[in-house]
């Protein structure tokens, strides 16, 4: 994973990250038409494939909809780095396969318009541009297991937890 | 170790003795809801799995009521989606246009959530019937689709909060002055990840109706759940409408939380939250004569009919103030039948304002009362964020029903004890 930063603060909502108005679709394509659209109505057209999210404490705070997590992964954004998640938005990454990672340090010092990139063997998060390096939280083991199958949908087949 | 009762609810759904905070389990679930937002991809999702039939149908609620009546041919389509898997699986808590209302006020309404039990659902507020005795948590749509399959969830046992409630209330201060307060004292993410247990001699005498309406606000807290142990009270409640056998836990003396906060509410004010968070809060009397354009008085908070009794005993025989546009939504059609047979809603059609069929409507910016840009919202829902309501740059100020009715007499914030 390797992309530019863009950067927002603390309590990122889903309302911003997708606005109820457009909740009467499940369309992935429309859906990431509208990605980020309350808090930054450019990110469509400045972001690129690959572009990496970059926020406060509390992202992804307020409603339960998957169409927030959904909206970044179909944009093509890599993942979000936050200092730390809103629980459903957090459970909801997990299960469709949008990767994110907690890191305090990174959240605060790596700058909008940085290259950054993730290497997944060594937990770490390298900001190319300022040429620092973050840990970030591991996940538990239990949620590897749904992270490793791509998500929860495909861990429920594998899975003995689950028996259909 | 004791357990809390969250701990104990969530142990007596999987195959452990015990569970503890931190702990990952798998647990059976006893009531999956989803609504015309959420299941529709849950549906998309569950039938990637290729499989015939659902796990066990009378596990699964299908309440459309976030764009119904229809807003608009989209939503008619998400609404024929769950339509059709509800005919397809023989899901019988299904609600149609004229049988659904808000599904917050409807599961505990019909008794098909009871006490004891372990209820997710792919909406936030779900945590409302923690009011009941009830683990009961928001999750995604993949979530209910996997429970749709499997009747499980994957979860990570929270670690508790308790808060004790001391005193005892004044006159216009309610449940959701009491979850206002605590929003503002530990802020949007205070209880992130973890279960918030309500207490006290204050909630003890509270009634069903504000228990509900202050365990809803826990996610805008941050929280998992919020539970309150169950009572007479919830004895009262249950009796009459549940629909299965229930059991009431509580916690162990000897149980472990991760924080305990007193607070004595004897001289609380109404409590307003101001634009964009529900932790910029304070007392009434501190943000009166800001002027409104809106009033709604109605969703999963407070849509019940003790909402619309204290409403319209300020109300009667009054009028709104000519600037203001007061909307009313009675949470379930039930709510409504009673408010009618109450002369609730000659009330407040007498005092010009406009009352909905049951939907969340405005709530989330959908239809029945969208804002204009500018525009700002003295509402009595649980969320004022930016632009939840309509135009990026509107606002919303959220308080109980008393101070919403009173304020849409004099169109500016008001204390209801100005007005009555
Ligand atoms: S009333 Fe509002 S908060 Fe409640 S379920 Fe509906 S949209 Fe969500």
């Amino acid at each position: 994973m390797k992309g530019i930063i863009w950067k927002y603060g603390d309590n990122v909502n889903t309302d911003e990250i997708i606005p109820a108005r457009y909740l009467n679709t499940t369309d992935l394509k429309e859906l990431s038409s509208h990605c980020m659209e309350d808090i930054d109505p450019d990110f469509v057209r400045k972001a690129k494939k690959g572009d990496i999210i970059i926020a406060g404490e509390n992202f992804g705070c307020g409603s339960s909809r998957e169409h927030a997590p959904l909206s970044i992964k179909h944009f093509g954004i890599s993942c979000v780095i936050a200092k730390s998640f809103a629980r459903i938005f957090f459970r909801n990454a997990i299960n469709i396969g949008l990767p994110i990672f907690e890191s305090e340090n990174a959240a605060i010092e790596i700058n909008e318009g940085d290259e950054v990139s993730i290497d997944l063997d060594l937990s770490k998060i390298i900001d190319m541009t300022t040429k620092k390096e973050y840990s970030f939280s591991p996940f538990p083991d239990e949620m590897k297991g749904i992270i490793e199958a791509g998500g929860l949908m495909e861990y429920v087949v594998r899975s003995k937890h689950f028996k259909t | 170790m004791g357990m809390t009762i969250t701990e104990k609810i969530i142990a007596a759904h999987t195959d452990l003795e015990e569970v503890h905070a931190g702990q990952f389990v798998y647990a059976e679930v006893d009531i999956c809801l989803g609504n015309d937002i959420t299941a529709p991809i849950a549906i998309e999702q569950f039938e990637t799995l290729g499989l015939k039939h659902v796990l066990n149908p009378d596990t699964i609620v299908l309440v459309p009521d976030h764009f119904t009546p229809n807003k608009d041919i989209k939503s008619a389509q998400n609404a024929k989606v769950l339509r059709a898997f509800a005919q397809k699986h023989q899901i019988k808590n299904y609600f149609e246009v004229g049988r659904v209302g808000i599904e917050h006020v409807l599961l505990p309404e019909k008794g098909i959530v009871v006490p004891g039990d372990l209820v997710i659902g792919a909406d936030s507020h779900t945590c409302t019937y923690g009011a009941m005795g009830i683990f009961s948590t928001g999750v995604g749509s993949t979530d209910i689709a996997a429970c749709f399959a499997t009747g499980k969830v994957w979860l990570k046992v929270p670690e508790t909060i308790k808060f004790s409630f001391q005193g005892k209330l004044k006159e216009w201060v309610s449940g959701k002055d009491l979850i206002l307060y605590t929003i503002g004292k530990i802020g949007v993410d205070g209880a992130r990840y973890k279960a918030m247990e309500f207490g006290g001699p204050v909630i003890e005498a509270l009634s069903m109706d504000d228990r509900l309406a202050m365990c809803n606000m826990a996610i805008e807290a941050g929280a998992k759940n919020g539970i309150i142990e169950p009572d007479s009270c919830t004895e009262e409640y249950i009796n009459s409408r549940a629909k299965r056998a229930y059991k009431f836990y509580s916690s162990d003396d000897n149980c472990s939380y991760s924080d305990i906060h007193t607070y004595d509410v004897s001289n609380l004010s109404p409590q307003v939250a101001l634009p964009n968070l529900p932790e910029n809060v304070c007392p009434v009397e501190d943000v009166s004569d800001i002027k409104i354009d809106q009033v709604v008085i109605g969703s999963c908070t407070n849509g019940r009919i003790s909402d619309l009794r204290i409403a319209a005993q300020i109300l009667k025989g009054r009028k709104i103030h000519p600037s203001i546009r007061l909307i009313i939504l009675p949470g379930t059609q039930d709510v409504y039948l009673e408010a009618l047979k109450e002369g609730l809603i000659e009330i407040f059609i007498n005092a010009e304002g406009a009352v909905s069929t049951p939907t969340c409507g405005p709530c989330l910016g959908g239809h029945m009362g969208v804002l204009a840009e500018g525009e700002r919202a003295l509402s009595t829902t649980n969320r004022n964020f930016a632009g939840r309501m309509g135009h990026p740059k509107s606002e919303i100020y959220l308080c109980n029903p008393a101070v919403a009715a009173a304020s849409s007499i004099t169109g500016k914030i008001t204390h209801p004890e100005r007005i009555v």
